[in-house]
């Protein structure tokens, strides 16, 4: 019972409703359901590349080049449509994550083949991606009259009350979810950042593992590329400048330790959430804008301070429990 | 004979490389260097093309168009030290900061390269004069007027600005203050920021419709904010109850215009901006004119740019865009 209060999810879950009273203190409308749905669309892109960062934290490594990805997959699908009006969105949309994937696939042949470290490689095709932007489109946006109505209305169009954007947030989440707890490499994905050397001995090999936990995260980034720009019906080469500082701060807000191997899918989407609560709540509550900048950094860091804290006070205890079981000479 | 033949081609050749070389001398092309907040901004690859006009009119004018690929003031003092080290002749910057590039402009300078800044300042110290696209009073009533003449029982408007230290949105909008008076019935709300990005743009207008439910309008003097912002109030069911204005660019924003979430919206022509700029920089560079205040330095078919105290210029009145132009405007910029 102590764990389940103290665990990060129930703690950060607690921050979260906290945030929502403090908000509607000052702006009552801010928890009636339409708007608490639009929270959640506007934090739908940032929870699906924060679910693929999940994956690519827990193997040890980390993906920067998560918003490059997302704005060439974008800028290609934009491109796409404004040339060709006539291609089907759920063909773009499948072209998206086929691209962002072939782009997560690079970054995980250069980490698992040329054993780079995944800073460096991902530091790197982060430029080369929002380079690529500005080769193929010259420097020129892509606007809302030259996209087709379908492309940017995909995204908003409703299903049971909820966007679709929302609907493929929701979807993601679950997925990875099943991935992560119940196929073998999702918890290869645990093996291997939480011990490697172990991992090797069990049969799983460390750099496929990656490689595949890249790939995921590049095609997860791929189709929030296509939902991003046609959300906001425009493509150009800085969409989501620093956008992968937000979603490796959404994963370690929900407490996907740097160092590999320990968190959860549930964290993660806690984690993104209360950074979409902020964000949103910030332009509401009538703060000045000098202050919110102030205000979303302290936010993080709390958070962080208080994983952290946790983390450590579980380490100990699991080490005690191993040290107890050894002394009483358990045969196991 | 023979002797007087050798002697008199030799010289006859060396006159020849001597009218060579002074024919090269003349033909070295003015280099300027036209720098902006970053690559990829369709104002700016804009006022490119405005610049390679005035070098084409020019002749013996070489465009070199840079600038760092994130508008930051660290991005441009790398680029104006690469410059510095390929020896322009002249440097025409559109700033990040108004500060932060002095030094280097002001190394620039004492290298013997004329620097002038354009749109964007910098500060007296760092530059020889600056172009303003127009004139900041007259651009702060533009915007104003543009919401205003939509509501003439009058009403409530609220500002959509870029970042909360962008030099050229908080002068514009200190200028739309001081002559609020003039708009009878028009009130502004608030300020907020978008940070030029389209998402948070989106967000904050998005918090802005939710605070004040009774809004008019939304004036954004920013190029991505205002497309956010019409975005924003065509997802929230608002087109006809609140207009967005402000300044954008005519292929931008075609499709708000269509949609009618933004009635009109107002610029200067990015083209005669880069132009002039690069009219102004080859006068300096080629020492035909001097930037001194109370100067008339004159600038091909924009007329003639009159210096004031602060050795800065307005180049034209911003020019307003509508459902009756848009179509002609939107595959220019």
């Amino acid at each position: 019972m102590k764990r389940l209060l103290t665990s990060r999810e129930t703690m950060l879950s607690g921050a979260i409703l906290l945030l929502l009273a403090l908000t509607a203190s000052r702006f009552p409308g801010f928890i009636a359901p339409a708007n608490l749905v639009a929270v959640f669309t506007d934090t739908s892109p940032l929870l699906i590349l924060a679910l693929g960062q999940t994956v690519v934290i827990l193997t040890r490594c980390i993906d920067l080049s998560v918003a490059a990805n997302l704005a060439l997959s974008g800028m290609v699908c934009a491109m796409l449509n404004a040339a060709m009006p006539g291609i089907p969105v759920a063909l773009i949309l499948a072209l998206a994550v086929l691209l962002g994937a072939v782009m997560g696939a690079i970054n995980g042949a250069l980490v698992w083949k040329l054993a780079i470290p995944p800073i460096v490689v991902t530091l790197g095709t982060m430029t080369i991606y929002r380079g690529i932007i500005f080769l193929i489109s010259d420097g020129a946006w892509v606007n809302a009259h030259e996209m087709s109505a379908a492309f940017t209305g995909l995204p908003r169009a409703r299903i049971l009350g909820l966007p679709v954007l929302a609907w493929f947030g929701i979807a993601s989440a679950l997925l990875i979810w099943l991935m992560v707890t119940r196929t073998p490499l999702g918890r290869a994905f645990y093996a291997v950042g939480g011990n490697p050397h172990a991992a090797v001995y069990t049969g799983i090999d460390v750099g496929r593992t990656q490689f595949w936990a890249f790939t995921i995260s590049g095609a997860l980034a791929g189709l929030a590329g296509y939902l991003w720009v046609a959300r906001y019906s425009v493509a150009y080469v800085d969409i989501a400048g620093g956008f992968e500082l937000e979603v490796v701060a959404a994963c370690v807000i929900g407490g996907i330790s740097i160092a590999g191997g320990a968190g959860t899918i549930l964290g993660t989407i806690l984690g993104a959430l209360f950074l979409g609560i902020i964000k949103n709540a910030l332009p509401v509550v009538d703060v000045s804008p000098f202050w919110q900048m102030a205000i979303s950094g302290a936010a993080i860091i709390i958070a962080v301070t208080l994983n952290t804290r946790s983390a450590r006070a579980k380490g100990r205890i699991i080490l005690r429990r191993a040290q107890a079981a050894q002394t009483e000479g358990a045969p196991a | 004979m023979k002797f007087t033949r050798r002697l008199f081609g030799s010289a006859a050749m060396a006159a020849a490389l001597i009218a060579g070389n002074a024919a090269t001398a003349q033909d070295d092309p003015v280099r300027i260097a036209l720098v902006v907040k970053a690559l990829g901004i369709g104002f700016f690859e804009a006022a490119a093309k405005g610049a390679e006009e005035a070098a084409a009119e020019l002749g013996n004018v070489e465009v070199i168009y840079t600038g760092p690929t994130d508008t930051t003031a660290e991005g441009q003092i790398e680029v104006i030290n690469s410059l510095i080290a390929q020896q322009v002749d002249a440097i025409a910057v559109s700033a990040n900061d108004t500060d932060a590039l002095v030094p280097a402009l002001k190394k620039a300078m004492q290298r013997g390269i004329t620097v002038i800044s354009w749109d964007s300042g910098v500060a007296t110290e760092g530059r020889e004069l600056h172009l303003n696209p127009s004139s900041n009073p007259l651009i702060g009533n533009m915007i104003i007027k543009l919401a205003a003449d939509e509501l003439p029982e009058g009403g409530q408007v609220a500002v959509l600005s870029a970042t909360t230290t962008s030099t050229n949105q908080n002068i514009w909008i200190e200028e739309m203050t001081k002559v609020l008076g003039d708009y009878n019935g028009i009130e502004v709300v608030g300020t907020v920021y978008g940070d030029d990005l389209a998402d948070k743009s989106y967000r904050e207008a998005t918090g802005l419709m939710q605070t004040y439910p009774e809004l008019d309008a939304i004036i954004a003097p920013t190029s991505v904010g205002i497309v956010a912002a019409a975005r924003a109030v065509e997802d929230a069911g608002k087109v006809g109850q609140v207009n967005v204005t402000g300044l954008g660019l005519p292929s931008e924003m075609a499709g708000a215009i269509e949609s009618g979430a933004s009635k009109s919206f107002a610029i200067w022509n990015p083209i005669d901006l880069g132009y002039s700029a690069a009219y102004l920089a080859y006068q300096l560079a080629t020492d035909a004119a001097e930037a001194t205040p109370g100067a008339e330095i004159p600038m091909g078919r924009m007329g003639a740019l009159t210096l004031d105290e602060n050795t800065e210029g307005a180049m034209a009145d911003p020019f307003v865009y509508d459902a009756s132009n848009i179509d002609a405007f939107k595959d220019i910029f």
